[in-house]
């Protein structure tokens, strides 16, 4: 398989000079395999730069797998260019929020209103197709198999574990991993860490031995201490993660807004000094670098 | 009364005042913290099921079954808890007094002192920690029948309510006889149909019928009866019934042995008056 990073930008599109070398795009991997079928992975801004790399007289079989519906996923879906053309198919996959009890079909119908964008939903061209995906079952594109886990966030949210051609990864999306709500000294305390315990196991299970792990990192363990519930990993917490699953390339992605790219290469060098041993490698997510696994 | 129709209904119904009016008060609080909003929708039976029964629907696909708002917290994040809480909390709200005559005030903390009660049982019993929430969780919803009942068969409850109390019979005996079915047939078919655990379903359609098998059911079964032998809240069913052979084998005491075994339970009391007020 192959890997593009076309938006690493947590939250919101960060252009200017700060951030040219990692890219100002929110949340967009492309994914290749040998042959050549094209799985996205999240449709934020990024997705309009991997439109632009695409062959416009080719026509385009695309399947995009949400993580989940907050802005900085779905933004970019309506500006997906292929969707205007006639002859595309654009496989649209996500889960349901039990929320609203709706599927991930509400991500383009929402954005599609007069409101807030010229073009409806029943003038693109493009056939597009939207699937719903449960927890721990298994889709196939071409020889590519995708099977998503539920991670903590404010929302519904898919890991998505992406088997293929003899290679692995795994893209959290945005992931918290789960703490315990109780103090230790509360009665409920032993019980829910017992939860807290099993899923964080069944999360390792689902990451375990991939060739590259995809996690978002936003904050430094000092930010978390005032962040805590809002739904994002650590750079520690990532690399905790990566040891657990034995993974073999870590890559740290949804860079915070505010960090430039010189606070992303120190964070990053601090990180590789102070994990030497760690037996995996440790990769800063950047815009339109190309990775075969 | 046809399975379908039970389940239409409960759609339809709305939670428990108080809980509403702290999980709106809650939601408004940024400061308010994961295990607040646990609590109370631990506390109403309407939230608990709505919720569960969410996460247990076959197209959300959950490999496990999920009996506990705790264990729903793990898996799918308490915002999304909440926020389901915050939409069962916006259909209307239950009435404390209803055509039945049933006080759905009493009933709540009969619910509540059962599931503390069962819950303590449980680990009296040596249950694993992990476990202990599906015996809260069943002391919990063991009579969620009758709520809807009450709400949606009100003539017919409250002739069995009548019945019962003039006559000193089993409530579940003239549920039969007016509505065609027991509360406990009742909440054992939502259960099913919802997709809960097998032994929760068990629990609660056994609940006045222990069998010899689950524990979860006789810790239930005698939860019951104590709740009803102190008379802390009241489900509109007077007898408080003698323990069946497979009980007393197992617990190895009767009614006013376990209650003093139980110690002291006031605080268990004043946790779930709290609720209440
Ligand atoms: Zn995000
Ligand atoms: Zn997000």
């Amino acid at each position: 398989m192959k890997l593009i990073f076309r938006g690493v930008r947590g939250s919101i599109p960060t252009p200017g000079p700060g951030t040219v070398k990692y890219g100002g795009n929110t949340t967009c991997i492309e994914i290749r395999t040998a042959s050549n079928e094209l799985i996205i992975l999240d449709a934020g801004t990024g997705i309009h730069a991997l439109a632009q790399r695409l062959n416009p007289r080719e026509t385009v079989n695309a399947h995009i797998f949400i993580t989940h519906t907050h802005w900085d996923h779905i933004q970019g879906l309506p500006f997906f260019m292929p969707i205007f053309m006639p002859n595309n198919l654009i496989n649209i996959y996500g889960g349901i929020d039990p929320v609203t009890n709706e599927g991930i079909q509400r991500s383009m119908g929402v954005q599609l209103q007069y409101s807030f964008f010229p073009i409806r939903e029943a003038e693109l061209k493009a056939k597009l197709n939207y699937h719903t995906l449960l927890p721990g079952k298994t889709v196939s594109v071409g020889e590519a198999r995708i099977t998503p886990t539920l991670l903590n966030h404010p929302v519904l949210n898919f890991g998505y574990r992406i088997d293929c051609d003899g290679q692995s990864l795994f893209f959290t999306g945005d992931y918290e991993p789960v703490y315990n709500i109780y103090s230790p000294e509360d009665p409920d305390h032993d019980e829910y860490q017992s939860y807290v315990e099993a899923k964080l196991a069944e999360v390792a299970q689902a990451m375990s031995d991939v060739d590259a792990l995809i996690v978002d990192a936003s904050y430094t363990d000092e930010e978390y201490r005032s962040k805590q519930g809002w739904g994002h990993g650590t750079y520690r917490s990532a690399l905790s993660m990566a040891a657990q699953a034995h993974a073999k390339k870590l890559f740290l992605t949804h860079h915070d807004p505010c960090r430039s790219d010189r606070q992303l290469d120190r964070i990053h060098q601090q990180l590789q000094q102070e994990n030497r041993d760690a037996p995996f490698d440790i990769l800063m997510a950047r815009e339109g670098i190309e990775y075969t696994l | 009364m046809h399975i379908d129709e039970l389940v239409t209904l409960v759609e339809k119904m709305p939670a428990f005042p108080n809980s509403v009016q702290r999980v709106v008060e809650l939601a408004s609080d940024i400061n308010s913290s994961g295990k607040d909003i646990v609590v109370v929708i631990e506390s109403d039976p309407v939230m608990t099921v709505k919720i569960l029964k969410a996460i247990n629907s076959p197209f959300y696909g959950l490999p496990r079954k999920i009996n506990s708002i705790q264990r729903a917290v793990v898996h799918i994040g308490i915002n999304t808890i909440k926020n389901m809480a915050l939409s069962v909390a916006a259909i209307g709200v239950l009435k404390p007094h209803n055509k039945a005559g049933f006080d759905t005030g009493k009933f709540l903390l009969h619910s509540l002192m059962t599931a503390a009660i069962c819950k303590k049982l449980g680990e009296t019993m040596g249950v694993p920690q992990n476990e202990l929430s599906d015996y809260y969780v069943a002391g919990l919803l063991h009579d969620f029948g009758k709520v809807v009942f009450a709400e949606f068969k009100a003539e017919a409850f409250k002739q069995s309510l009548q019945k019962s109390a003039e006559q000193q019979l089993p409530l579940h005996h003239c549920e039969n006889e007016f509505i065609g079915i027991d509360h406990s047939q009742a909440g054992a078919l939502l259960a099913e149909k919802w997709a809960f655990d097998a032994s929760l379903v068990e629990a609660i359609n056994h609940h006045h019928t222990p069998p010899q098998s689950s524990l979860l059911t006789q810790c239930l079964f005698v939860a019951n009866q104590v709740s009803k032998q102190l008379g802390i809240g009241d489900a509109g069913n007077p007898i408080v019934e003698a323990f069946p052979e497979a009980v007393s084998a197992h617990f190895g005491m009767d009614l006013n042995e376990v209650i003093e075994s139980l110690g002291d339970l006031s605080t268990l009391k004043s946790e779930a008056l709290s609720f209440i007020h």
